[in-house]
């Protein structure tokens, strides 16, 4: 059955569907809603919601939680999870599943409350410190919102790793019909030989990021590094739209695609194909699946609400093979579909950057 | 005819993990560590007993312990043992903290447990200095005292005023039990054990949130001998920071 | 004087603090003259009057753990 939900609001619904039973958060624009859902449907499926002090406190909180076993997830915005970054940074190092949510707006700084995509690089290439990765995905539409909210708790859980949901500003306020999957079983996920849970039945456990042993250390690294390789290998998810014997290929993600969806409507009436190419996990980024593509035409136009930052993936991944132009606003400004057709042409007629 | 067995009666409590500890020599780390221990041997909880380490000389601490624990980042301690009560609420949880752990980085994060009234028991070191830094200045030094970032003493126009956690954490409501010791000499030892059994009592009973300071030497950063600085301490420390209860809600609670 | 009590320090755990030896209400403990591994003075008993009471106040102190206390305790007399 479809019910008309707030794009914050369906997140959280959905993340109680997936057996998340723990949420610590901050109020923050454009995502408080979704921290006042939980607070209400939480003690409904006698759930745990915690208003933390801070998001410091928030990501600390989660790293407790996690640390027992049990799914947890909180969700923000571009400050708040600038403030999380520490612990990111702790939770990658130790291992410990969790999901984020940031409902991004337009920064740097206090920014304003409207969507963009300026924190890519922060989700992407690491806003904490050290050599970690997190697994984001990036949906366009509420619905998509929803249908990911499982693959995030079970990746999480799976590799030991956190998973971001990389949403914007639109995605978080914008209501649309949604349909929620069956509610899972919280108890049901997968049991943790590795969680604090008091020494009773196993030898004590210990969960940590540090190793004074710079070799031990490494170690830990190293083991990582062959989680990440397994992610990039089996977890890649990517869209294409329209891109058989396209004109151009537009890369575009989230909200930014939904809206090049309707740029290749409004082209194909002026005789362009347009095609989408439309990254689902923004890491792991499909490198080979846009190289392939990058044969089939002259220009691989990068749409951003951002000055360019999922550019630069596009660039290592099409590898010199065709062009690389850019279209972006930034700082909260929604482009509209007309203003990418009109990029569109540019780019065609050779007067874009390539 | 009587004959006599030989008895132990004190050892290496069963919930140390026997690590030979990395504190300095005459450290009081190593004696606060033991009786905690001892506290959750006695108190049989060892089996469900969560632990978080701090940042600073005892960012080993989770080694020392044959329990499951953790290290937090700075300051956060009281935060990540809020998560892991609140996902665990039958499980007994208990951060270890220093000065600038406690007092410095993490204030948000411990006045807001105590404030929350949040069930977990926090051991708090305060040896007026940053030790394993090197022996910089920490929120609780003394005015006048010499630390590698107040060379000239502590002023109180440039770095403000020795802050009194334990004061200041018990005039909040959530605040059920907090006492501040000094383990200086065997009675004093035996007294704070005392302190730290009812701390852990009281999160058993989940009265809210204690804490018991600890008044601590830093031989090495104080640059004293073990026996000279515990002197120091008596004479000058309990000037600063009084000890006692500063409020026990437990009665009204029961 | 009949033996009451008597404490054995693990020498190699021993960091020489001298916490022991200042608590210690009988004066039976002492810095050894020998060195352990770790470069230290360890603390050592030196009790040939049997004076140690097994007070336990250099457990109490020692920040280290070394010490165990023993106690010779009357067994009691079986009917």
């Amino acid at each position: 059955m479809k019910m008309l939900f707030k794009g914050s609001e369906a997140i959280a619904e959905a993340a109680i569907r997936a057996g998340c039973r723990l949420y610590f958060g901050y109020p923050i624009t454009p995502q408080s809603e979704l921290t006042e859902y939980m607070s209400r449907r939480l003690p409904e499926v006698d759930g745990t919601f915690l208003q933390a002090e801070s998001e410091v406190a928030t990501v600390n909180m989660m790293y407790g939680a996690s640390c027992t076993g049990k799914r947890v997830m909180t969700s923000t915005s571009s400050p708040g999870f600038s403030l999380m970054m520490e612990g990111v940074s702790y939770m990658a190092g130790a291992e410990l599943p969790a999901v984020f949510v940031n409902v991004v707006r337009g920064g740097p700084g206090l920014g304003d409350i409207q969507p963009a995509q300026s924190d890519y690089f922060q989700a992407t290439k690491g806003g904490g410190h050290g050599d970690y990765r997190m697994i984001v995905l990036a949906p366009h539409t509420i619905q998509e919102s929803v249908d990911l909210m499982n693959l995030a708790f079970d990746l999480a859980d799976k590799y030991r790793m956190l998973v971001t949901i990389l949403a914007d500003g639109m995605l978080g306020q914008m209501m649309e019909p949604v349909e929620f999957p069956e509610m899972r079983d919280p108890n049901g996920v997968p049991k943790k030989d590795w969680a604090l849970t008091g020494a009773s039945d196993h030898e004590p456990r210990k969960v940590t990021s540090f190793n004074i042993d710079p070799y031990g250390l490494e170690e830990m690294n190293l083991r990582y590094q062959a989680t990440y390789k397994k992610v990039v290998e089996n977890e890649i998810r990517y869209e294409e739209v329209n891109t058989k014997d396209a004109d151009i290929i537009i890369a575009a993600y989230g909200t930014m695609a939904r809206i090049v969806k309707t740029t290749i409507h409004l082209a194909e009436k002026e005789g362009i194909k347009v095609g989408l190419f439309r990254p689902i996990t923004l890491w792991p980024f499909p490198y080979k699946q846009i190289n392939k593509l990058a044969d089939t035409v002259e220009n691989v136009l990068t749409v951003e609400m951002s000055y360019g930052q999922m550019l630069e993936d596009v660039k290592l991944g099409v590898n010199g093979k065709a062009k690389t132009p850019f279209y972006g606003r930034s700082g909260g400004v929604v482009p509209t579909p007309t203003e990418v057709l009109e990029a569109v042409k540019k780019v065609m007629v050779g007067d874009l950057n390539g | 005819m009587d004959s006599t067995i030989d008895k132990i009666i004190a050892k290496m409590p069963k919930s140390l993990s026997g690590k030979e500890f990395t504190y300095c020599p005459g450290c009081h780390h190593g004696i606060v560590h033991r009786l905690i221990a001892e506290v959750i041997d006695e108190l049989g909880i060892a089996g469900k007993t969560l632990m978080v380490a701090p940042v600073g000389c005892s960012v080993f601490a989770y080694e020392f312990f044959d329990l499951d624990g953790t290290v937090a980042p700075h300051g956060r301690a009281p935060a990540v043992a809020t998560g892991m009560k609140r996902a665990m609420p039958d499980r007994i949880v208990f951060t270890y903290q220093g000065d600038g752990d406690l007092a410095s980085i993490g204030t948000a994060e411990i006045v807001h447990a105590a404030n929350r009234g949040e069930n977990i028991t926090t051991i708090f070191i305060n040896n007026a200095v940053y030790g394993m830094t090197g022996g910089q200045m920490a929120p609780t030094t003394l005015l006048g005292q010499k630390t590698t970032t107040t060379p000239y003493g502590r002023s109180a126009k440039a770095n403000g005023y020795p802050i009194r956690m334990s004061e200041m954490l018990a005039t909040l409501e959530g605040s059920a039990y907090v006492e501040r010791v000094m383990v200086t000499t065997p009675q004093n030892v035996i007294k704070a054990k005392r302190a730290i059994k009812k701390a852990f009592e009281v999160q058993i009973k989940n009265l809210g949130f204690s804490m018991v300071e600890v008044l601590s030497t830093c031989p090495t950063n104080w640059g004293l001998t073990p026996i000279e600085a515990m002197k120091w301490l008596e004479e000058k420390m309990t000037k600063q920071y009084p000890l006692g209860i500063y409020v026990d809600r437990t009665k009204e609670a029961e | 004087m009949t033996k009451k009590a008597y404490i054995e320090i693990d020498s190699e755990r021993c960091k020489g603090c001298g916490l022991c030896i200042n608590a210690c209400p009988q004066h039976v403990i002492r810095f050894s003259e020998k060195f352990n591994n770790k470069g230290y003075h360890y603390a050592e008993l030196h009790d040939p009057e049997n004076k140690c009471i097994g007070c336990a106040f250099c457990y109490n102190m020692c920040p280290d753990v070394c010490i165990v206390v023993h106690r010779l305790v009357k067994e009691e007399s079986k009917v």
